[in-house]
Parts: C-alpha cells; sequence; structure tokens
C-alpha cells in the first residue's frame, strides 16, 4: 500500500506546522500556485508506521550478509553516525563564516591529510558528492593540465574492458574518445594491446587495481611507464581501494589522479544509493588544478581556498562543499581505527576473500581466475552450471535472497560468462562465511535436484521475479490515483 | 582490532584452507618495490569513548548561531520522526536497489518521491533524485542540449545562484557548451523577456529560469517561458521546493509549462550540516524521460501479478551504455530522498503552505522593521519569497563581524558573488523564527549601526 493509500482528505499533522495560515497577499496572483499539491494526508503515527514497515522491505548491512563484489560493504560504525550527528555540526550553515566553523574544519583539514598519507597524493580536495563525480573532476583536470601546457591534440582515454561503467561514460562527457583495450588470460592488461594504444593522441589511462576482476595488476609499473612516456596521465579509481589500504599507495604506484570511494573504503553508509563522497588525490603537477574548497591551515586558523587562491582550478562541483556529513563519518571512521587499524583493512578484507575463494572452490564452484591470489574480491562463473542444469548466475543470485544472503555483484565484469563477484569485506567472522559457504552448496545441490526451484527464485521476499520489460514498457513512473 | 571480528584461532583455520603461511602471504603477487604502506601521518586509533569526547569538544568550540543566512540552504524545522527512521539500518545501510526483491523499502518510497516531486513541480515525471541542487543544474544544461539536438547554447540569467552557475561551467565546460550569462533589471532584480531579444537571435537550447532567484524576488516565470518556448528552445526552471506549495508549478509556468524542473532538494528535511549530503530533485515532460539522467523507479508486477518496484529505463544508464550513457552518474542521493520522502509525508499538503507561507510571512516582517532603521533599505522592488537583499550604510563585512560578535548571522555579504554590491546582504527569515527573534536581530543591528543613540 502506498502512502496516499492511507491518506484522507483534512487529515493533519498539527504539531509539525505552523498554527495558522499566513497571509501570502503580496504575492501577485498570476504567480501563485492554484493546483491542488498532492501530498498524502496522514497522522504522524500512519508515516512513522508506514515508513517503518517500508524499512523492513530492505536487505542491510545491519540485517544482512552483502558479499556485494566491487562495493565494499563493510560495517558502518554507529559512532560515525551519531557524532557527525551531533546538533551543532547539523545546525552549521554552509556560508557561515570560517571562524564560526573551525572545529568542523579541523576534522575536514585532518582528514584531507590522512587520505594524503593513505594514498601517497600530494593533494586531496573533499568536494567531489560521489565516486562518478570524482572521476568526471579527475579526468577534467587532466585535461586541464594538458591545455596548460598547449598540448592540445591529446584526444584519447584509454580504459580496459573490465572497468566500471562510469570510467568511459566519464571520458566521454569531458570531451574525450574512448579507447577500450583488452585483458589476457590471467586477468592482467593485455601489455601489448596498451603498448599498441598508447601514442601522441594518449592524454591518459584509466584504471582499477586491484581491476574489478578481483587481481592485483603485477604491471602497474610498467604500465605506468609506458603512459608516462607516451605524455599521458594515470586516472586511479578508488573503487577497489579497502584491498590494498595500508599496503601499497596509489601514489607509490605511479598514478597522478585519484578518486577515493568513502562509502566503499572509509565505511560511509550506501543509504540505500547515495550520498556517497569521492575526494580526489592528486600529484604535485595537479596541485594547481584540484576544485575548490580545499581546507588549508594557516597562522593557526583553518580556511578555505577558493578560485582566488586556486587559480587555474578546474572549478566547483556542488554549491557548497561537497558531501559534508559523509565527510565527518569518515573522518571518525579513520580516527577509530587509527593507523593500526588501517593496515589491518586490506589484510582482513584479503584474508576473507581468499578463504572464501578456497571455501567456495571446494565445494565445487568454478573460480574464474584460479590461479591466482584474490584480492579483496573474486569471481565464480557459472558457465558449466548452466550448460549442465539451465540455472544461470541470476538464478542463483535470487535463491541466495531466500536463504537470506544478499546477492553477489552479477554479469559484472562483463567479460566473465555468468559470473558472481565476491566480496566479503574484512568486518565479517569466519562463522558467517562459513554458512554462506553452505548456503551456496545447498543451491548448487538445488540446481541439479530442483532447477525450477532456482530458477523461479526468490520465493520468500515481499515480491517474486519483477518484470522489468514490462516496467520500461508501460512506464509507470508516479501514482496518479489508482 | 576495530571492526574486525577473528580470533587467532579463525586467522589460523583460514590460512590452513587457504594454504597460506601468513596473511602477508596474501600480497605476494604485489611487486615488493611498491609495498610502501607505511601511514606515518595517521593518527593512532581511538576508543569510541574518545573520539566521542573529541567530536564534542569540536562541535561545542563551533557553537550554535542565530541564522539569517540562506543563500541557497534554508533552516526549517524538522520533525523528530524523520531522521529517526532514516537512519533504522535497513535504510542507512542498504545498498542501490538493483536486487530488486530485496529492495522494495526503499524502491516503493522513492516512487513515493517520485510522485510527491511530479506534483510539486507539476510536471509529468520526476527521476530518484541528483546530487544536489547546482550540479542538477549541469545535468539539466546537458539533457537540454542531448533534447534540442541543434544548439549548444544555454541561456544564463545572473540572477540565478552564482555558485550553481560556476558549477554548470565545471560541469559542461569540457562538452561545448557555451553558456550565455544574461543580465537583470538592477532595479527589480528580475530578468524581462523584452531585454533578452538580441542573445535570442541565435538558436539556443534552452533558458534557464530560477524562481525564486537568487536575490529572493520572484521572476515573471510565465513570459520567460513563453519566450523561450516561441525561440524553439526548452525552459528550464530552478526552483525552491518549499516555495512551490504557494507558487505556480513550473509544469504551469506560461502557456505550455517549462521542460524540466530542477533544484536544492535541502528545504525538505535535510540539516544545514555545513553544506551536504543535501539532493537535487530533477523533474520533466514525459516526452523527454528517456533524455533524463540518474536512477528512475517503476512500478511494475511480479511473477504472481502482486505490485512491486524496480529500477527502469536503465538503459540509459553507464553501466548498461558505458561510454553511450545520458550521463556518468551512477548513484543518486538515495538516504536523503528517504528524509525529504518522510519529510513531506509529515507535514502534508496544508504543513508545507502553511510552512511556506511563514517563511514568507517572517522575511516581510524582518523587511519592515529593518528598513526603519536609517540607511537600510531593500535592493530590489520585485516581489519576494523568502529572503531579501538590502543595502547598508555602512560595510557589508563590520557590519556581519559585529552581528557575529553579538552571535547572529546577519545575512550574506553579496560583495563576494556581485563585487559592485560593497553594502550589501542577503537576508532570510524562515518559519524557524520568532518576533522576538526577529526584533533581537534588528535591536542588535541598530545598535551596530547607530551606537549609543
Amino acid at each position: 500500500m502506498l502512502i496516499f493509500e492511507h491518506a484522507r482528505p483534512g487529515r493533519r499533522n498539527y504539531s509539525q506546522s505552523p498554527a495558522k495560515p499566513a497571509d501570502t497577499g503580496s504575492i501577485p496572483s498570476s504567480l501563485v500556485r492554484k493546483t491542488p499539491l498532492l501530498l498524502p494526508e496522514v497522522s504522524e503515527m500512519d508515516a512513522v508506521r508506514h515508513y517503518t514497515r517500508l524499512s523492513q522491505k530492505n536487505f542491510s548491512i545491519d540485517t544482512q550478509f552483502y558479499p556485494l563484489g566491487s562495493c565494499t560493504m563493510k560495517y558502518n560504525p554507529r559512532a560515525c553516525n551519531s557524532l557527525a550527528m551531533l546538533p551543532q555540526f547539523l545546525a552549521r550553515h554552509p556560508r557561515a563564516p570560517e571562524s564560526t566553523g573551525q572545529g568542523f574544519l579541523a576534522c575536514m583539514y585532518e582528514l584531507q591529510e590522512i587520505l594524503k598519507n593513505v594514498t601517497g597524493m600530494a593533494g586531496v580536495s573533499l568536494t567531489p558528492m560521489a565516486g562518478a563525480q570524482g572521476e568526471l573532476i579527475g579526468i577534467a583536470m587532466i585535461k586541464a593540465y594538458h591545455e596548460s601546457r598547449g598540448d592540445t591534440a591529446r584526444t584519447e582515454i584509454i580504459v580496459p574492458d573490465a572497468a566500471h561503467g562510469t570510467n568511459p561514460a566519464t571520458a566521454v562527457m569531458c570531451g574525450y574518445k574512448v579507447v577500450e583495450i583488452a585483458t589476457d588470460k590471467e586477468g592482467d592488461v593485455d601489455m601489448a594491446a596498451l603498448k599498441a594504444a598508447v601514442g601522441p593522441q594518449t592524454a591518459g589511462l584509466m584504471l582499477t587495481n586491484p581491476s574489478t576482476l578481483g587481481v592485483f595488476e603485477k604491471n602497474v609499473a610498467e604500465m605506468s611507464k609506458i603512459v608516462h612516456q607516451a605524455g599521458g596521465l594515470l586516472y586511479y579509481d578508488g573503487a577497489n581501494l579497502n584491498a590494498i589500504l595500508g599496503k601499497v599507495k596509489p601514489g607509490d604506484m605511479g598514478f597522478d589522479v585519484i578518486h577515493i570511494n568513502l562509502h566503499k573504503t572509509f565505511s560511509t553508509p550506501h543509504g540505500g544509493g547515495g550520498p556517497g563522497s569521492a575526494p580526489v588525490g592528486v600529484a604535485e603537477r595537479l596541485l594547481p588544478f584540484m576544485p575548490v574548497p580545499v581546507v588549508a591551515f594557516e597562522s593557526g586558523q583553518y580556511r578555505w581556498l577558493t578560485e582566488t587562491d586556486l587559480p587555474k582550478s578546474i572549478g566547483r562541483l556542488s554549491a557548497h562543499m561537497g558531501n559534508a556529513g559523509v565527510l565527518l563519518r569518515a573522518y571518525v571512521y579513520v580516527r577509530l581505527l587509527g593507523s593500526e587499524g588501517m593496515h589491518r583493512v586490506a589484510e582482513f578484507a584479503a584474508l576473507n576473500a581468499n578463504y572464501l575463494m578456497a571455501e567456495l572452490s571446494k565445494a565445487g564452484f568454478e573460480i574464474a581466475y584460479p590461479t591466482r591470489r584474490a584480492s579483496h574480491e573474486f569471481i565464480v562463473t557459472l558457465k558449466s552450471l548452466k550448460e549442465k542444469t539451465g540455472v544461470t548466475a541470476m538464478n542463483v543470485a535470487k535463491r541466495l535472497l531466500d536463504k537470506g544472503y544478499h546477492a553477489p555483484t552479477t554479469y559484472f565484469p562483463l567479460l566473465v560468462p555468468e559470473c558472481l563477484l565476491i566480496e566479503p569485506a574484512e568486518t565479517e567472522s569466519k562463522e558467517t562465511l562459513d554458512a554462506f559457504v553452505t548456503a551456496m552448496k545447498e543451491i548448487l545441490d538445488e540446481a541439479h535436484s530442483q532447477p525450477d526451484l532456482v530458477k523461479n527464485a526468490p520465493h520468500t521476499m515481499p515480491v517474486r521475479r519483477l518484470d522489468d520489460v514490462k516496467a520500461a514498457k508501460e512506464l509507470d513512473l508516479v501514482w496518479t490515483g489508482s | 582490532m576495530p571492526f574486525i571480528p577473528h580470533t587467532e584461532e579463525d586467522i589460523q583455520a583460514m590460512l590452513a584452507s587457504i594454504g597460506a603461511q601468513s596473511i602477508d602471504d596474501l600480497f605476494d603477487e604485489i611487486p615488493p618495490a611498491l609495498k610502501t604502506g607505511r601511514l606515518n601521518r595517521v593518527p593512532p586509533g581511538l576508543s569510541e569513548m574518545e573520539i566521542s569526547r573529541l567530536m564534542l569538544e569540536r562541535a561545542e568550540s563551533d557553537g550554535r548561531y542565530f541564522n539569517f543566512i540562506g543563500a541557497g540552504a534554508y533552516e526549517h524545522h524538522i520533525p523528530a520522526a524523520v531522521w529517526q527512521i532514516t537512519t533504522r539500518g535497513e535504510f542507512y545501510s542498504s545498498y542501490t536497489p538493483y536486487q530488486a526483491e530485496a529492495s522494495q523499502g526503499t524502491l516503493q518510497l522513492l516512487y513515493e518521491y517520485q510522485t510527491m516531486m511530479a506534483s510539486l513541480t507539476g510536471m509529468d515525471v520526476s527521476n530518484a533524485s541528483m546530487y544536489d541542487g547546482a550540479s542538477a543544474l549541469a545535468e539539466a544544461a546537458l539533457m537540454a542540449v542531448r533534447s534540442h539536438k541543434s544548439s549548444r547554447r544555454i541561456l544564463m540569467p545572473a540572477t540565478v545562484h552564482p555558485i550553481y552557475r560556476k558549477v554548470v561551467q565545471s560541469i559542461v565546460r569540457n562538452q561545448g557548451i557555451d553558456v550565455v550569462e544574461l543580465p537583470y533589471c538592477k532595479q527589480s532584480g528580475q530578468i524581462f523577456p523584452d531585454t533578452l531579444d538580441e542573445f535570442g537571435k541565435d538558436e539556443f537550447a534552452a533558458l534557464v529560469i530560477p524562481q525564486p532567484n537568487f536575490f529572493g524576488v520572484l521572476e515573471q516565470v510565465d513570459a520567460l517561458t513563453d519566450w523561450a518556448h516561441a525561440r524553439n528552445a526548452l525552459a528550464v526552471g530552478v526552483v525552491n521546493p518549499v516555495a512551490l506549495a504557494l507558487l505556480t508549478p513550473p509544469g504551469e509556468w506560461g502557456s505550455n509549462g517549462a521542460d524540466i524542473a530542477v533544484g536544492e532538494g535541502q528545504p525538505l528535511g535535510i540539516p544545514l550540516s555545513s553544506g551536504g549530503p543535501y539532493f537535487g530533485f530533477m523533474a520533466c515532460k514525459q516526452s523527454l524521460v528517456r533524455q533524463m539522467p540518474g536512477r528512475i523507479i517503476g512500478r511494475t508486477s511480479d511473477q504472481s501479478g502482486n505490485t512491486g518496484f524496480v529500477l527502469t529505463l536503465q538503459a540509459r544508464e553507464q553501466h548498461i551504455r558505458r561510454s553511450k550513457a545520458t550521463s556518468n552518474i551512477c548513484t543518486n542521493q538515495g538516504l536523503m530522498v528517504t528524509a525529504a520522502t518522510i519529510y513531506m509525508a509529515l507535514v502534508g499538503p496544508e504543513g508545507l503552505r502553511r510552512i511556506a507561507g511563514k517563511c514568507h510571512e517572517n522575511t516581510l516582517a524582518l523587511l519592515e522593521m529593518l528598513e526603519t532603521l536609517k540607511g537600510v533599505k531593500r535592493l530590489f522592488t520585485g516581489p519576494l519569497f523568502h529572503e531579501a537583499a538590502i543595502s547598508l550604510p555602512s560595510p557589508a563585512s563590520d557590519t556581519l563581524a559585529s552581528l557575529k560578535a553579538r552571535r547572529i548571522l546577519g545575512g550574506l555579504n553579496l560583495q563576494e558573488y556581485f563585487p559592485g554590491f560593497t553594502n550589501s546582504i542577503l537576508v532570510c527569515a524562515t518559519e524557524t523564527k520568532t518576533p522576538a527573534d526577529l526584533e533581537h536581530y534588528v535591536g542588535e543591528l541598530s545598535e551596530i549601526l547607530s551606537p549609543g543613540s
């Protein structure tokens, strides 16, 4: 039932708005709204019950294991939320003078410094509001750098075929042509293809490392050399930073610009699809191009650096300073972990991933890159299961929901057929991983003994398989009363 | 080990299963020369008690002020239920609803949100939100160019929020899009269609129409919309969602309505929080829905014929279309929209109208009191919603600093964005201000402007 269907004309929450209608007579009548506003007329309790019940129809980290590859679904510590929501932080207006926000700015400055140290970059700007925006601004900085040198013939960005879809979409948004390069049998970028692709037209390379195939690009130093020698710059997509946190720094791998998904590696909540936050880090030569504002600490005071301080900045991305409240949550998280806790993130993410890979392999699942170490994630391919039983990766994913597990990422990366990309994250215990393996074994048995049970899953969710084709063909995006 | 549950026994059993001697072995594919991950500038970890104390001290040192600044972020009352429900783990810690059957809560809520925003803006359809108001305007400019096809010019009035204009530039600059600034009437603070003809001679993809504009002034939206449509361009409204409870929605501007409406969703239940996270909204005419960026939720049915909700029109998006996507956008601002939807349900249509009305009434009352002070006057004659530009008898920076010393944030110094306005500020009084608050502000300002009188 929709909230609108709980409504009754004339029902109101008297404590949630002014007691009397206001005098709005000074607004010219031609500008006054005449159409009724179709917000629900419900009581406070109706609304509270309705949205509490809706929440119960969701899977979440707080209720289920989420082995969702490339998404780093780790525990979101509650302290990060409650401390970011202290009343003074919530009430602070974005245009309030810097002198009234020194405590807040101290957190932002220290977060910048910690992220610089963790990534090995020379500068960090906290403003991008999501991974895709971090990418956009990273590539825009690469473009601004080449243009500032009069090097305008660089029109191409190289992207491996295993990359996230945002990479090629971003390059196009920055006015570049995308050149896709292949992956070799071991899951690394095909070096011959890279060598053939670079040239005076190369503006840069976008790389995720470890890649979305769950393996560390062993040749990254060589790749960096090839691209740099051709005059291009290297972009690091920080989607998988969790796998190497405290082990390897993107700056040491030769990257010139990176983005960091705080909602992955730094445990800020996914919130059902945002808000994200994706600070960008840059090497020395890109410092002048960083997006503003950036926090500076001068003569004992914190202040924002603006276009006046960084005249070559590629500009602003949000009306204020990005997702400040998300940044506060990440700050609390890094202070709770500390340096020693941060080293452990990658260690235990790798331990969990390699253990789960070993156990699933023993249980009869085919690993896509069996000779490689898992990074913080790995790929299972169900190609032969599908050939034998007709059960697909999608079916297995949906059947996992019945067993109380969120599905792994399915059909991504696109180059491995019938794939499940599995990332357990460091915050899960051995018992949880063992129980997941048991559930996967049961599904494997079911695929052989009662394939229809798996093919028609899920059976225990609030709804059964939904008709995506109907949704796209008979568009129903807004409730109109029936 | 914070947030890591492994016992020593677990670690040994897991390594044995993997066939590794130590955790370090798991990193043996990384060239040793790259392993320089020392974190010498990250401080040691704190307990929850210690970090709580540090954060509380910092929050308290920032303190609280009487706030009369608006300028794109507005202080409103937020019902307690909004964030108590929004921060339930099932909303807070859930992922993007790609697995629809396990995400019906978020998906249904987003469908309800789309319905509410379509009604508020008077448009046919809404997406599931954008990052913020400024980036939503940038995406609207890109969308207008995609659907117009022959022109890559956007007409942007100087009365649009100055930072929105900068953000649009940062985002569209690399796509060969020309953003042309339109002058405004210095007397009324509005854009007049009859002064725009020289800009309309060449083809353009869209005219952006702010309502209210950055100065708080209401624009002549009907005439502007018709002017753009007469020149075969789209009309893009940038609107305050609370104001829309009182004002004609973009879908009804002029003879045919605006084509795209965007804006900052923060006034709908999102705390000021130093500027974010907020959310942007975007709604449009049905005919443009396939050009709209961002996530869109559709209602459909399941195998048994029961109603359910899914992400739809995904063929526009980057994870399917890659380099041919409508935008590189991947997320929306799910959690903020959760709060906004609950907010709109709690205040309802009459509540939102009263809140908007009270903001308007308070701002007019404040202006009336301010104009009794010598040398204080309104900058513009155009009608207002809940914000106004005023000029002071002395430099704004000094006056604002003196007010700040009395724990009042008296407004935004307009000189920051409009260098000509040396003595001018932008002030806003929302429904959160009582008559006593207004008197307090005006009393303090009076003392600052004419000490001892």
